[in-house]
């Protein structure tokens, strides 16, 4: 494809251009250096592990916020698209590898190169804006969005601007019941497509940059929510379902740490009963949802304590950085006027036209959002805690689901996942699309203990057994000969062996000494192995016991 | 008489005799006027039909014919400067022996073996450096080829040089370029006409068989009007713009130059076609359009008969040439003669078209142009502060014109101008895209001068930007209404050591090229009297 023409390039030297003194006054490149604490995010996140940690931070932020003041919180979202190709070029993109490794004259803006659509972004586009609620628009176009900077090689950014491809949509979100719970709706202004920019990487020392393209073109979704968010919790659930949403669609992977998903934020502040809004405060440099989360809550409470000092004209228009070291916003620039982008329609590519049947064909293709699974864990009669920990994670819930699927009772499965699965997950730092146990054989092991052919702590052996090195719990039971004595001529026998072999135990017992009824108990299970059903061994047990006295 | 047959009375009057003008077959009996050159001339053959059959009948070698033409090119260069950049002898043989081993293996070398091709220097070659004529591209070398020289090279063509242009296409003289001045090969004290002057002169003077342009507002048809070629500007997406350094992409069109219809014809065919690499290219089936070619010989005496002809009448109105309105009105007679019916035709809207067009141009290119900033390849000057790298680069990198484009493209997109610009502008575009449609309904082709006036002096309009953009009148409205026009010399005026050439502009229907190329292939081999060869064209060689 274009790579094979373009060959040629790769051994060009002005790939890795020391594009020498591009010092900059604002600070806007430091969005691109990887951040060094590793917050939250991943599929590893444990729910539990977010809610604590973010859990502390925002009860103490609350208490700050004076009662007769309201935060007003809008965000901006972009996604990037898990396209295997570029939004225009045919240059594969995969985050991490070396600099200008995948880029063609067209994401690089030569002179001549022009861009052509990769459809799958409308797809993926259609996708969330369905998911989103939103509406579609049936025509709508690309514009350029046009300003000057090193990452950028064309000197515009092909996005949308008048008419994006989707609008006026919601968002539901359940707050964990550690923050109140509840359902929320929040709005989303629009959706639109557009392509990212490449990173500047700055030499130690500071004297010089260097631009690597090899993101520059890689398609985004840029989601703008309404101002409907009032804390940092709000905030960041918002921005957890949104991740959910892409990864439920298969959109991208949603992953904060490598830019995959950003919040931008915005936040104003104003008295409870005045209607028009404050001075609106863009924050940057959110590498988390814990961080979007209280970089939120620090700014409310310093726009606050502006307020409340008679210093409301501190609050200016700007963009502020957050800064994870000392957790508080930085200022990064001042925004002297409103940026004129020039925006107009891009000449270069067609008008983007969707046909009802393509859209229904694509509404037909959701998979079962994770709203909609949430309403039916719900129904199942889980709690909310519950619900929350298997619809979040949709391999989990897919799991879960193909367990059901097999016949296994909801409330058994949910607590055998909650507990000894997640438990191992955790310690091996494996997903659950990486362990080796299957829904079948989770809804067979169920069945079994069910059933009564294994014991419930043998069923916990075989479980880790399945966990670590997979197989099938028939295998497993045979394998080990682990099946549940159930005979009762057979328990009898064992039970008959424990009570001739300890006669001082048993004169001990016929004198009133009962509770040594566990110590035969036990006699008789090592005995079994393990494998005689509790229930019938204590029966005949008792009634041997007890028929001589 | 053959004044008669003109419809209208009001364009009689204005019909004035010009010892240049030629006069058609038909009517050649009743005509009192000397004629310059007094002997009948053969009408324009195909050169790269006649190299074909060179090549195929084994009298010339691919080598030898692009030895006796670059021997050509090069007699003409120093007087001309048609071209920016010249690959070795060396390298062009080779392409030739290449082309010479398939022949001699039987193997067809492909339709345009052997055919030298100009290609106008803001498309880019792999093997030669391509700067749209500036100083902020100076060296710069593509990775690519674009999609047209791909095909043309495909097609056994062998691309001679990078031909000189006003830079990045914004200009009408190739004045504008930053290296050189081409001159006009008729009158080398006159412009060739631009953009695509170049290509243009070089096609004029020989020094190439055919070239390819780009035309965003007339930068084809006008200096194939000024240096007596034919030259096309086909439908817009006919032929990829990828490789194309855009100025303005919704206007911008690759086009051909030829010394013959046919050639012109042949060119376009070899280039046009859908490319998956420009989203904007049409999947419209190319036809063949050398198959609707009628020869001279087997022509009937009414070959065009019931051919519904346009005249635009604000096209041969004030502002327009005595001399280019009568070479145009004689063209008109032509047609009738060859069995068309000619009808003026009013475009009332004809007049917005220049405005509309520098606002929607120089909107676009501002945007075009942001790419050349001095970071990733070009010029780039040495700065402290990026701000001063990019001021820097783009100040000494740019001419003045198109700094002044920039400029007002900038202006004419910013907040709070672009309803009442670039907004309108396009209003102006759809309502001009729909009168042409109207008119093309009534009529089958459009007709009108490619300029107002013949080539003029090196340096008259130069620092006078406003008279050089009304210049562009005759060709912008075809960009805006994205039609495909083929200009074709039709008679000459006064000036230069042996008169002028004039061109004649035809306007089809979208993707109409066959209908332009077939009707101006009658029309040319049925012009009798008028050789388009510029003087400084002494010897011919014989293929
Ligand atoms: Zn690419």
């Amino acid at each position: 494809m274009a790579s094979s023409i373009f060959r040629s390039l790769q051994v060009h030297p002005f790939m890795l251009y020391p594009t020498t003194f591009l010092r900059r006054r604002n600070g806007v490149f430091h969005l691109t250096t990887k951040a060094t604490q590793s917050q939250t995010d991943t599929q590893q996140r444990q729910p539990q592990t977010k809610v604590s940690s973010s859990n502390s931070t925002q009860s103490k932020k609350l208490d700050k916020i004076p009662k007769d003041y309201e935060a007003i919180i809008g965000i901006e979202t972009h996604v990037q698209l898990s396209t295997l190709t570029k939004a225009f070029c045919g240059c594969p993109y995969s985050y991490g590898s070396s600099p200008n490794s995948s880029i063609c004259p067209i994401c690089m803006g030569l002179p001549g190169a022009l861009p052509v659509l990769n459809s799958k972004i409308i797809d993926f586009a259609v996708k969330l804006g369905l998911a989103l609620n939103c509406n579609l628009a049936f025509k709508s176009k690309f514009d350029r969005k046009q300003y000057f900077y090193p990452d950028l090689p064309k000197g515009y950014q092909i996005s949308q601007f008048d008419v994006p491809i989707a609008t006026a949509g919601f968002l539901d979100v359940d707050i964990p019941v550690e923050f109140g719970g509840g359902h929320k709706r929040f709005g989303i202004t629009r959706v639109h497509m557009e392509e990212d920019a490449g990173k500047l990487l700055h030499a130690e020392n500071g004297n010089y940059s260097q631009v690597d393209l090899n993101r520059a073109g890689v398609p985004l979704l840029e989601i703008v929510s309404e101002p409907d968010m009032r804390n940092g919790i709000e905030a960041a659930e918002y921005a957890a379902e949104l991740q959910r949403l892409v990864r439920y669609l298969g959109v991208s992977n949603g992953n904060m740490q490598e830019g995959s998903l950003r919040c931008d934020v915005n936040v104003s502040i104003r008295p409870i009963g005045q209607s028009k809004f404050g001075t609106k405060v863009e924050i940057k440099n959110l590498n988390s949802f814990s961080s979007v989360s209280r970089a939120i809550d620090f700014e409310i409470s310093r726009q606050v304590q502006l307020h409340s000092q008679g210093q409301e004209d501190q609050i200016v228009q700007e963009t502020r950085l957050w800064e994870e070291g000392s957790q508080r916003t930085i200022t990064m620039r001042k925004k002297e006027g409103l940026a004129d982008y020039r925006y107009f329609p891009e000449p270069d590519l067609p008008a983007v036209i969707l046909s009802q049947e393509y859209v229904d064909g694509i509404k037909n293709s959701l998979p079962e959002l994770p709203e909609i699974k949430r309403r039916r864990y719900e129904q199942m009669g889980l709690s909310m805690q519950d619900v929350l920990f298997l619809a979040n994670d949709k391999n989990i819930a897919e799991f879960f689901d193909a367990t059901l699927a097999k016949g296994a009772d909801s409330k058994l499965v949910a607590n055998w996942i909650m507990s000894d699965i997640a438990a191992f997950m955790k310690n091996e730092k494996l997903t659950i699309n990486e362990i080796k146990l299957t829904p079948e054989e989770l809804s067979e092991l169920i069945a079994s203990i069910k059933g009564g052919t294994i014991s419930g702590k043998i069923g916990k052996e075989i479980l880790f057994e399945l966990l670590a090195k997979g197989g099938t719990v028939k295998e497993l039971i045979q394998k080990k000969d682990l099946v549940q004595i159930a005979d009762p001529v057979e328990i009898e026998k064992m039970v008959d062996k424990v009570i001739v072999e300890n006669p001082k135990q048993v004169e001990q017992y016929r004198g009133g000494k009962t509770k040594l009824q566990g110590f035969f108990a036990g006699q008789v299970m090592k005995l079994s192995k393990g494998k005689a059903n509790p229930g019938l061994l204590n029966k005949i047990l008792l009634e041997k016991l007890n028929s001589k006295s | 008489m053959l004044l008669s047959t003109l419809q209208t009375p009001r364009s009689l009057s204005r019909l004035t005799r010009h010892p240049h003008s030629f006069t058609s077959r038909a009517s050649l009996t009743h005509q009192t006027q000397t004629l310059t050159p007094s002997s009948p001339s053969p009408p324009p053959q195909s050169e790269i039909l006649s190299i074909r059959h060179a090549l195929l009948s084994r009298r010339a070698s691919a080598a030898d014919l692009v030895l006796s033409q670059l021997a050509r090119l090069r007699l003409a260069e120093p007087r001309l400067r048609s071209f920016l950049h010249l690959p070795d002898d060396d390298a062009l043989l080779a392409h030739a022996r290449r082309l010479d081993a398939r022949i001699a293996a039987g193997e067809d070398p492909g339709p345009l073996a052997g055919v030298l091709v100009g290609v106008k220097d803001n498309i880019c070659t792999a093997d030669m450096p391509s700067t749209a004529g500036s100083r902020i591209l100076e060296g710069y070398r593509a990775p690519f080829d674009a999609t047209a020289v791909k095909r043309v090279r495909e097609l056994g063509g062998i691309v001679v040089g990078k031909t000189n242009m006003d830079e990045f296409g914004m200009g009408s003289t190739t004045e504008a370029s930053a290296f050189q001045v081409t001159a006009n090969p008729w009158d080398e004290s006159r412009v060739p006409g631009g953009s695509s002057g170049g290509s243009a002169a070089a096609v004029s003077a020989r020094q190439c068989v055919v070239s390819l342009g780009s035309d965003t507002g007339g930068s084809v048809r006008q200096p194939a009007s000024f240096c007596g070629v034919v030259g096309l500007k086909p439908t817009y997406g006919r032929v990829s713009r990828f490789g194309l350094m855009a100025y303005a992409s919704s206007l911008d069109a690759i086009g051909c130059f030829g010394s013959s219809v046919a050639d012109t014809g042949t060119l376009l065919h070899a280039i046009a076609g859908h490319d998956r690499f420009d989203a904007t290219s049409s999947k419209q089936d190319v036809p063949d359009f050398q198959s609707h070619f009628v020869a001279v010989s087997s022509l009937e005496s009414k070959p065009l008969k019931g051919l519904r002809v346009g005249l635009i009448r604000e096209t041969i109105d004030d502002g327009v040439d005595a001399g280019v309105i009568s070479a145009i009105r004689a063209a008109a007679l032509h047609f009738e003669e060859l069995g068309c019916s000619v009808n003026e035709v009013s475009l009332p809207s004809f007049s917005l078209g220049l405005p509309a067009y520098y606002i929607l141009a120089v909107s676009e290119s501002s945007s075009n142009l942001s790419r050349y900033d001095g970071i990733r390849y070009g010029n780039q000057v040495y700065a402290d502060e990026l701000d001063s790298l990019y001021g820097g680069s783009r100040a000494q990198g740019f001419g003045s014109e198109v700094k002044m484009r920039i400029l007002m493209g900038t202006y004419a997109l910013s907040a709070g101008y672009y309803d009442a610009y670039y907004k309108r502008a396009q209003q102006v575009r759809t309502i001009i895209r729909n009168s042409f449609k109207e008119a093309l309904s009534q009529n089958d082709i459009l007709i009108s001068p490619a300029a107002p006036s013949a080539a003029y002096k090196i340096g008259e309009k130069k620092n006078d930007p406003l008279a050089m953009y009304a210049g562009d009148i005759m060709t912008v409205n075809v960009n805006l209404a994205g039609l495909p026009a083929l200009v074709l010399p039709c008679g000459f005026v006064e000036g230069g050591p042996s008169g002028l050439p004039v061109g004649l502009q035809m306007i089809g229907a979208a993707f109409n090229e066959g209908e332009l190329l077939r009707v101006g292939h009658i029309f040319e081999q049925t012009l009798e009297n008028c050789k388009f060869v510029p003087p400084i064209v002494v010897d011919d060689i014989a293929y």
